[in-house]
């Protein structure tokens, strides 16, 4: 039968399935674990620990298919190595949290976080195929499939991408994968925020063949990816057209790193630095000018991701994001709040209500991790 | 096959009593000549690109504004009237097949294009445009919208992304999908939800996914954001002969493995070839066992460096004869063919049944030996066009309808295509949805458990199941049906087999 990657009487599986089964018996609440990399995002964690350890290793890799399958638990490390290896890679590049290697491919599509190149390449959801999940009556389901074009049934797998969990455990799942470019080059040059803003929007609408952009403190710097001859020819018009020069290459692989981790000074001083004030991620589009809000600022995604350093009280954040149409949530703060995401429309509460119940009725998984109600 | 309860005379006292209560409460919310009610006006709403199954709705509601649309909803819902949305009707799988018992909802009022944003490239539009005006509207700008399914000049933006429509294309641009940001939508109560937003994503769980393509079973979809994409500056295609589909589909995979992403692949078989050389006269190796078609678009440079990149690969993995289009009359003349697919086998057989499975790329060859088989064990016919670049074939069964047992047959060949597809880890429907037509192979494809968890998804957008009932996800009782079916027949040996 297809996609049988882990026969049913996996003694790992079942142990897995016995778990959800008695926490259902009892509704008792389970936090699913991975590699831990991202308990400070999101709603507090409560509940016994569901290990997702034992759950890993990639279970069918064909590089000319461009899809690779892996078990949730799998460290993202060793799927990112197995691609790297042919020339491959997770084109919307997850970020890498926490000690090297700890990561898990299954957290990675439960946080629904992408890096850099989010804005050309498209986000986690975009990539995910397909899924086996245990729901909460202790069912394993797959979903989609490994194929890139699948409309039998609803598209459920995709669902689970940022759903931190609450929905169910990712066991098992399918992503497209990309070549890697030909060629990358980054460029950088010095100017305000609005002029950054200006410059993303006029370099997207010459349909230069920008990959991730990053500004801050002054600095606005760029990436480009493709054919060689597309980059060169993309790096002298920029060259030609501002004040842009050649970002060295040990130092812009280390600047985009820097972003896709968050070990960027931007991240790590903010901190350190000013302890009352927490990360908040300001998802607007991409045109929209410099917003009112004050404090340490780093603009990601030509303009479409913005993060703030600020103590600025929630309701001004959510505001602002929301009149410039878009939303606000809390990325890291010393206090944990139980809303760190905006809040969702009465009519699509009430579907998210329904859609938890529909797949964990006892309400066992994750509870308050995506929001306080859920 | 409306006429089933014309033996009835009670069932059909009720259903005329049940249409003039829904006329007459839809009547409070609509202006006059946005309802049809009569056979002859709505006999054109009895079926959509899959003209095989047709059934009369009790009602056609023609909505001209949003509001409109949520009264209808509502008032649908208060009834407990099934609601059937339809856009231009281009659908293949039977999607907006009406409902005996109720309303098709025609969106194709809903037709104007809101605003195009050059600059953040973005075009918001109501669900009845069409996909082809929007590439229309957005050219001045030097953009166009991606997806481009082959009915893109009729087909409307509501329906493809009903159905997560894909197109030539969409190996490097993707599906409906990846190029919609936000959606504005009715819920069955007729209360207004976005999924998405304008932004890169939203708060809370990724609705988005969901709703494109699930067939208009979760929320009505009034109006789109889309994502538009700048017009390359060139596109040139080659044009590659092989000496047998073993070579042609391995010349695919070394394609890809060369880290090439093709603005589209598309390969045919000699007997899809004879028929397209036969009406367009394109020119096309009729000594060829299979030919591919090996787009590239971008910039001059992009373009040049990637031809020359795909030309050795081609050549290397044995390609027979290998042209490259020297302008663009010539690549439209090498696409002629392949556009022209359908209507060519229309020309060589009284009917035709596409198909539409997904595969591995690297079960292609395996895949077309065992269609070969088959059309020797049901005795027809079977020219084949596929989107090679992500294994989605569109195997075209050809028979003669006035003939019962060619009917059938081809029934029993496009099942074992489909349920093959699934064995070998495709899926059943790769971008014409499952509408009524694969409700069977969804059984196949699909766990008892896996079918029940979507049914009570759409429970969760949709409690009393009045969205497109009856659609997509086949019950449980549909599918021991056909479980026995088989079973009887010995053609589903793995029915109970548990999968993880």
């Amino acid at each position: 039968m297809n996609h049988v990657s882990n026969p049913p009487t996996d003694p790992t599986v079942e142990r897995l399935i016995e778990q959800v089964r008695a926490a259902q018996a009892d509704a008792a609440a389970l936090q699913i674990r991975g590699g831990g990399t991202k308990d400070f995002y999101g709603g507090a964690l409560t509940g016994k620990p569901l290990e997702l350890g034992a759950l890993r290793g990639i279970s069918s890799y064909e590089p000319t298919e461009m899809v690779i399958t892996a078990r949730g638990g799998t460290p993202l490390l060793e799927m990112e190595e197995a691609l790297a290896e042919r020339g491959q890679h997770l084109a919307f590049e997850p970020p890498r949290f926490g000690a090297r290697g700890q990561a898990t491919v299954g957290g990675m599509v439960a946080a629904g976080l992408a890096g850099p190149a989010r804005a050309a390449a498209g986000g986690v959801r975009d990539f995910v195929l397909g899924a086996c999940v245990l729901n909460g009556r202790g069912e394993m389901l797959r979903f989609g499939g490994q194929v890139v074009k699948n409309v039998a049934g609803y598209d459920v797998s995709r669902l689970f991408a940022g759903s931190m969990g609450v929905l169910g455990v990712i066991c098992e799942v399918s992503l497209k994968v990309l070549p890697v470019a030909a060629s990358c080059e980054s460029v950088e040059l010095g100017c305000n925020q609005a002029q950054a803003l200006r410059l993303l929007q006029s370099w997207t609408r010459a349909a230069l063949p920008i990959n991730a952009s990053g500004w801050c403190a002054g600095i606005l710097r760029a990436r480009l990816c493709g054919a060689a001859t597309a980059v060169r020819s993309a790096l002298q018009r920029l060259k030609n057209e501002s004040a842009a020069g050649l970002l060295e290459q040990d130092l812009a692989q280390g600047y985009w790193a820097g972003l896709r981790d968050q070990t960027d000074k931007f991240f790590v001083a903010g901190n350190d630095g000013t302890p009352q004030a927490s990360l908040w991620r300001v998802s607007v589009p991409a045109t929209c000018p410099p917003l009112d809000l004050s404090g340490q600022i780093l603009i990601e995604w030509g303009g479409a991701q913005r993060w703030y350093w600020t103590d600025a009280p929630a309701e001004r954040l959510r505001d602002v994001a929301a009149r410039a149409g878009g939303h606000a949530s809390v990325f890291r703060s010393q206090a944990r709040t139980t809303d760190f995401l905006t809040p969702v429309s009465a009519p699509l509460e009430r579907i998210h209500r329904a859609l938890k119940q529909s797949l964990d009725p006892a309400g066992i998984f994750n509870r308050g991790r995506l929001y306080p109600w859920m | 096959m409306d006429t089933p309860a014309q033996d009835d005379p009670h069932a059909v006292a009720a259903l005329v009593a049940r249409q003039a209560e829904v006329l007459a409460a839809l009547a409070h919310v609509l202006p006059r000549g946005a309802l049809l009610h009569r056979r002859e006006d709505t006999v054109a709403y009895e079926c959509d690109g899959l003209t095989a199954y047709r059934q009369a709705p009790l009602v056609v509601a023609l909505p001209e504004t949003e509001a409109q649309v949520a009264e209808v909803l509502a008032t649908c819902n208060d009834l407990g009237v099934p609601v059937v949305a339809r856009g231009a009707g281009t659908g293949l799988s039977g999607g907006a097949l009406p409902h005996r018992s109720g309303v098709t909802l025609s969106l194709a009022r809903l037709n104007r294009i809101l605003q195009i944003d050059p600059v953040a490239r973005t075009a918001t539009v109501q669900c009845g445009v069409r996909n082809l005006a929007i590439s229309e509207a957005a050219a001045p700008y030097g953009l166009y919208y991606a997806p481009d399914p082959s009915s893109q000049i009729a087909c409307t933006i509501g329906g493809n992304v009903a159905e997560n429509s894909g197109g030539v294309h969409c190996l490097k641009y993707g599906l409906t999908l990846h190029n919609v940001l936000r959606i504005k939508a009715y819920t069955i109560a007729g209360e207004a939800v976005e999924f998405g937003s304008e932004a890169l994503d939203a708060p809370g769980l990724d609705l988005l996914p969901l709703v494109v393509g699930s067939e208009g079973m979760l929320a009505v979809v009034t109006e789109v954001t889309v994502r538009l994409t700048p017009s390359p500056q060139l596109a040139r295609c080659i044009m590659a002969s092989f000496d047998s589909i073993e070579t042609a589909g391995a010349a695919v995979a070394h394609i890809i493995a060369a880290g090439i992403i093709p603005a589209g692949l598309e390969l045919m078989d000699r007997p899809m070839v004879a028929a397209v050389e036969d009406f367009v006269h394109a020119g096309y190796d009729l000594r060829a066992a299979a030919i591919l078609l090996c787009e590239s678009d971008g910039t001059i440079e992009e373009v040049g460096e990637e031809i020359e990149r795909m030309r050795n690969v081609l050549e290397r993995a044995g390609a027979t004869k290998l042209e490259v289009s020297a302008d663009e009359a010539q690549r439209l003349r090498f696409w002629s063919g392949r556009k022209n697919a359908f209507p060519a086998s229309g020309r060589i057989s009284p009917d035709y049944m596409c198909m539409d499975s997904t595969i591995p790329r690297r079960h292609l060859a395996h895949m077309l030996r065992a269609i070969e088989l088959m059309e020797k064990k049901y005795g027809l016919r079977c020219a084949n066009v596929f989107h090679a670049g992500d294994g989605n074939l569109h195997p075209l069964i050809l028979f003669d309808a006035n003939d019962a047992d060619q009917l059938h047959r081809c029934e029993l060949f496009g099942a074992d295509i489909l349920e093959t597809s699934v064995r070998i880890g495709g899926t059943v429907t790769g971008e014409h949805g499952v509408g009524v037509e694969k409700l069977n192979s969804m059984c196949v494809q699909f766990s008892s458990s896996e079918r029940e968890q979507m049914l009570a998804i759409k429970r969760a957008f949709d409690p009393a199941e009045l969205l497109n009932p009856g659609k997509t996800i086949p019950t449980l009782h549909r599918c021991a049906e056909y479980g026995k079916m088989h079973v009887h027949r010995g053609l589903l040996p793995f029915a109970d087999l548990a999968r993880f």
